[in-house]
């Protein structure tokens, strides 16, 4: 008899990829050594717009080891102009983008030149002799002043800064407004964040001369569609182009892009013949790698004296920067559902107008669209609150959907699968102690204290898990949003899952370890997981927008429901019995009444690669693929609460205390779910309390290096204290929802509505973030008005 | 980033690497701990053509008493400096600043004394040295020659070093007896201080008998808050603390920077000035 399989689905399993990353044994992109590799280094604009008059490499050539130098005009050509696969909305504004600059630079930064030696000390020092006489010319820096009749325009060509604008509206706002006892407007400003992965990018090309082949390694999120994008900008075919994402040390959205050095690289490897290698430097990461957020939001509620919430006016101006790249155009727009979040409300109306600077270029970052979704309402909600003098949370209360009336359709036309927002807070408040806190903050405030305590409050929930195929088309993306997996079942039992998800630091090689264990009834030490290999695994859609797990896990999942299904096909005809009679427990088939007749699916396995006895008709082969697009998306939600002590004197900011409930339904691994949670939430009061990306007024970047760009690490942050409610989808078969962004999601407008609480006694309602000691100085001091 | 070429040497004894670097000319340098050498290099910013790596030296390293005066190899990284036994007993404020340079490995490689000829006005340890009246010992083809760090600290990133000279002691006086706190600012743990505070303070009778303030980035050089220093002697109270300590930024010329504006330093110098004071004199 057989004993009862633990299940592995919900056991904090210790990571499998952790044992080589932590000891070094690493495949890193800037690790691989090929025979004759050549390095590329570039050559970057000082300037954030200028002519190029004049680039002569000649020099450089002269330089010992240099093999090849390049201006983008020699190379223009063969390297097409970098794509855009979302222009939201018609007549969205496409400039040219030359992965090496021609005839403008439009960001400090912009490639001009590019130099080939044998070894990167050699390229860097050719570099230097490279010349390039620039005319410069006015430049567009601010969103707020780009659509201004004088504006300068980034790319005169188009005749304008504006790129697009995208509305939609659901009920009507006007007769809300004018219904309402109280209406708050307000202008929130997301700053400019860089990403900062800890692995900087890095690209390497190998030619195959014989076969007119290319493997492209590179520190990417997305193998698959950058193979498919390669192929369509280069004009080489996409099946002589095998792209690896090898080991790969984070993203953030930084690394779902499709980079012009990946296009360099790969055209100059089959100009010159060689393999080539390309690894940037932090500071080079730092001005070239896109940048994320940077939005002005104006948004209006309007509310009855009661607190009931009739409707929300959002209206964004969205920095581009100086060029779409891939999703640029659409970041803002992922957000435009989201406003309304977790309230009931008559109207909304929602409008973005996507506009051009000239700074590097804007696009994913961790949560795209939804933190910043999430920072204006949960920063009016609680402003609305302090208006009406209710209490934060009994605001939301008031206006939230009651758990019962899930499924839920909200106002901007997104259907709520499941959610308990009650039980989340209640747990969040007992968790964090919250009526202590309140009566010792007014304690505070009596005594004048010079530290004063602010609570925080963000009951978030966000969209994640792209996308529906359909829904994307719909949004005139020009890709679809299923995921891939394949599961070979081998002779000796061992499991191999093939994913089409591009895992860069999430743990699936865990995590689908743990699901496919589970439904074949294998030792989770038998799973083996491929990914990142456009060779290995062909068919996928990578990794984004936390959709891993709830597309790319399930298609695991339901892959191997389907080994399952062929094997049972195969035990019934080797145990002489019906289908219908066989259970399948603890990866053994068995027939009922009779639980001695028994074939492990190892067993099965192996009959079906011997193929003597199968099933008359049937393919020898219990092996599966599963193509999943999801029918809608996953929104995982919770309540996050920050208390933070300010000091008055100083206007240093420390976080006190930090309690996070949150709902990610069925949880696949809780040790994961955690390290989710702590990276985001870390990230998310880094955009509330430290990063900010500062240009001069001549548009070069200020914090070009980790000494000026401020990334907190361990000593700069709190304890965190999280917990969950489980609450399961009912859109997929394991009831999972997303966790890769909630964290940053939830965490900034919680940290930053903790900043203002404390500050209001001050007259005090909004500090931009960051929100730096010397910001909130400044608020308090007489007769300034706070930054707002 | 990757450095220019350069040529490396790494003797072995203080009259060898002086004489190394008289040898190799003008664009020669001295390596200490390379923490702040290298990333100039790296940034190519700096453009030396001879390293001289001072790393193995041993006579540079260690911490001695000399009467009533700690003698400190300018080769001896944080991390020996903050945990060693003289240093703490007799230089408590040196070991509670060396604390908050940047983060352990950092100071696992970083000197002191190469922290005090790179002479940044936003270091910890130079506003340190200066508020303690340290004396800094320099040795060249010319001899040997002790310089008081009143004199020491030139300009931005200059001292009185001759180009040609080589740091090798840190002397300063034992501090037995003085209370001390170094109040750093900074906006993330590994960041340099937006503004420093080094104070010592002795008392006698109740009331601040003597009390020291060195400045961290409030200026082109690390500074003494001479005013402040002197509206501090005879302070008996908090009060009178906190008034003395309105005049800390006196004289002194902060920058404007992404990290904070002059105002905004000038202010943070006041504030740290009186915490500083009052938790060396044990008003706090």
């Amino acid at each position: 008899m057989s004993e009862t399989v633990e299940r592995e689905v919900g056991r904090a399993r210790a990571r499998k990829e952790d044992a080589h990353l932590i000891t070094g044994q690493t495949n890193w992109t800037d690790n691989i050594a090929v025979n004759g590799l050549l390095h590329l280094a570039i050559l970057r604009s000082p300037m954030a717009h200028a002519r190029i008059d004049r680039v002569d490499v000649s020099a450089a050539l002269e330089r010992p080891g240099v093999i090849a130098a390049f201006s983008g005009r020699d190379v223009a050509e063969a390297m097409g102009s970098l794509p855009c696969a979302w222009p939201v909305a018609e007549g969205t504004v496409m400039p040219d983008h030359p992965p090496i600059a021609v005839d403008e630079v439009r960001y400090a930064g912009d490639p001009v030149a590019v130099v080939v030696a044998r070894d990167r000390y050699a390229a860097a020092d050719a570099l230097e002799a490279v010349e390039v006489d620039y005319t410069p010319l006015p430049t567009v820096l601010e969103i707020e002043s780009a659509l201004d009749e004088n504006a300068p325009l980034v790319h005169s060509d188009k005749g304008t800064n504006r790129c697009y604008d995208y509305r939609t509206t659901d009920g009507d706002y006007a007769a809300a407004k004018a219904r309402a006892d109280v209406v708050l407007t307000r202008r929130y400003h997301q700053q400019r964040l860089i990403p900062s992965a800890m692995e900087p990018r890095a690209v390497v090309v190998t030619p195959l001369a014989a076969s007119g082949e290319f493997t492209l390694y590179s520190s990417t999120q997305i193998p698959h569609v950058l193979r498919v994008l390669l192929a369509v900008t280069t004009g080489i075919p996409e099946n002589k182009i095998r792209v690896v994402a090898p080991d790969v040390g984070g993203g953030f959205g930084s690394k779902l892009q499709v980079y012009g050095e990946e296009v360099i690289a790969l055209v100059l490897a089959k100009r010159l013949g060689r393999p080539l290698k390309w690894t940037e430097s932090r500071s080079e990461a730092n001005l070239a790698t896109h940048h994320g957020r940077s939005q002005v939001q104006d948004i209006e509620i309007a509310a009855r004296r009661d607190g009931t919430v009739l409707g929300l006016k959002v209206s964004l101006l969205a920095d581009m920067g100086a060029y779409l790249m891939l999703l640029s155009p659409g970041i803002p727009i992922l957000g435009a559902s989201m406003y309304p979040a977790i309230y009931k409300m008559g109207a909304y109306e929602f409008s973005c107008t996507g506009v051009f600077t000239n700074r590097t270029p804007i696009d994913a970052y961790r949560g795209a669209g939804r933190p910043e979704a999430t920072f204006a309402i949960e920063r009016i909600m609680d402003d609305l609150a302090a208006e009406l003098g209710m209490d934060a949370i009994d605001l939301r209360r008031h206006n939230w959907i009651r758990h019962e009336e899930f499924p839920y359709t909200t106002i901007a036309g997104m259907t709520y699968d499941s959610g308990n927002y009650e039980a989340a807070t209640d747990k969040a408040l007992a968790l964090f102690d919250y009526d202590k806190l309140r009566a010792e903050q007014a304690d505070r405030i009596d005594h004048a204290d010079t530290v004063r305590l602010g609570i925080g409050v963000s009951t978030y929930t966000e969209m994640c898990g792209l996308a529906p195929s359909r829904w994307l088309g719909e949004m005139r993306y020009a890709a679809g949003g299923w995921e891939a997996a394949s599961i070979r079942v081998l002779p000796t039992g061992k499991v191999e899952v093939i994913t089409g998800t591009s895992p860069h630091g999430q743990g699936h090689v865990t995590s689908w370890s743990q699901i496919a264990a589970d439904v074949l009834g294998v030792p989770f030490e038998d799973v083996e997981v491929m990914h990142g290999d456009t060779l290995l695994a062909p068919h996928g859609m990578d990794t984004y927008g936390s959709r891993s797990l709830v597309v790319g896990g399930v298609a695991v999942h339901e892959a191997a429901r389907k080994v399952v299904d062929k094997a049972r096909k195969v035990a019934a005809h080797l145990l002489e019995a019906n289908e219908a009679d066989l259970d399948f427990a603890d990866g053994a088939f068995s027939v009922k009444g009779s639980p001695e007749a028994r074939k492990t699916i190892q067993e099965v396995a192996f009959a079906t690669f011997a193929s003597h006895d199968l099933p008359d008709g049937m393919e020898p082969s219990i092996n599966a693929d599963h193509v999943l697009d999801p029918e809608t998306f996953s929104f995982p939600h919770g309540t996050h609460l920050c208390a933070v002590e300010v000091d008055t004197e100083t206007g240093a900011v420390h976080v006190r205390s930090y309690v996070c409930v949150d709902d990610v339904g069925k949880v696949v691994n809780p040790l994961i779910v955690e390290g989710q949670l702590h990276g985001g939430i870390a990230q998310g009061i880094a955009q509330a309390l430290y990063e900010e990306a500062v240009y001069d007024e001549e548009g070069n970047l200020l914090t070009g290096t980790l000494a000026d760009y401020l990334v907190p690490a361990a000593p700069d942050l709190p304890e965190f204290l999280t917990d969950r409610t489980e609450t399961p989808a009912t859109s997929n078969p394991l009831g999972v929802k997303g966790v890769g962004e909630a964290g940053t999601i939830a965490s900034t407008p919680a940290v930053v509505n903790a900043v203002v609480d404390a500050l209001r006694p001050f007259g005090v309602r909004d500090i931009r973030m960051p929100c730096t000691p010397e910001r909130i100085w400044q608020a308090l001091q007489p007769g300034k008005e706070a930054s707002a | 980033m990757i450095p220019p070429a350069f040529e490396y040497a790494r003797p072995s004894s203080v009259d060898e690497a002086v004489r190394t670097l008289a040898d190799g000319g003008e664009d020669a340098k001295f390596l200490a701990g390379g923490q702040s050498l290298l990333p100039l290099l790296r940034m190519r910013l700096a453009f030396p053509e001879l390293l001289v790596d001072l790393g193995r030296v041993p006579e540079l390293r260690g911490v001695r008493e000399d009467d009533g005066t700690l003698v400190i190899g300018a080769m001896t990284t944080h991390h020996h400096v903050l945990h060693d036994p003289l240093v703490r007993r007799h230089a408590g404020l040196l070991a509670a600043a060396t604390a908050t340079v940047a983060d352990p490995a950092v100071r696992h490689r970083g000197t002191l004394g190469g922290s005090l000829a790179h002479a940044d006005p936003a270091g910890d340890l130079p506003a340190v040295v200066l508020a303690m009246d340290g004396e800094l010992v320099a040795v060249g083809p010319r001899g040997r020659r002790v310089i008081p760090a009143r004199e020491f600290f030139v300009d931005y990133l200059q001292t009185a070093l001759a180009p040609d000279e080589l740091l090798v002691e840190v002397r300063v006086p034992k501090t037995d007896g003085w209370g001390f706190k170094y109040e750093k600012f900074h906006r993330v743990a590994q960041a340099w201080p937006i503004v420093g505070v080094a104070a010592l303070v002795r008392r006698d009778d109740g009331h601040i008998a003597e009390a020291r303030v060195g400045l961290s980035n409030m200026g082109s050089t690390p500074l003494r808050a001479a005013t402040a220093e002197e509206a501090l002697s005879g302070a008996s109270d908090p009060d009178a603390v906190a008034r003395a300590a309105e005049e800390a930024a006196d004289g002194t010329r902060p920058a404007q920077d992404t990290s904070g504006s002059p105002e905004y330093r000038a202010h943070l110098a006041r504030v740290l000035t009186k915490r500083a004071v009052l938790a060396a004199a044990g008003m706090g």
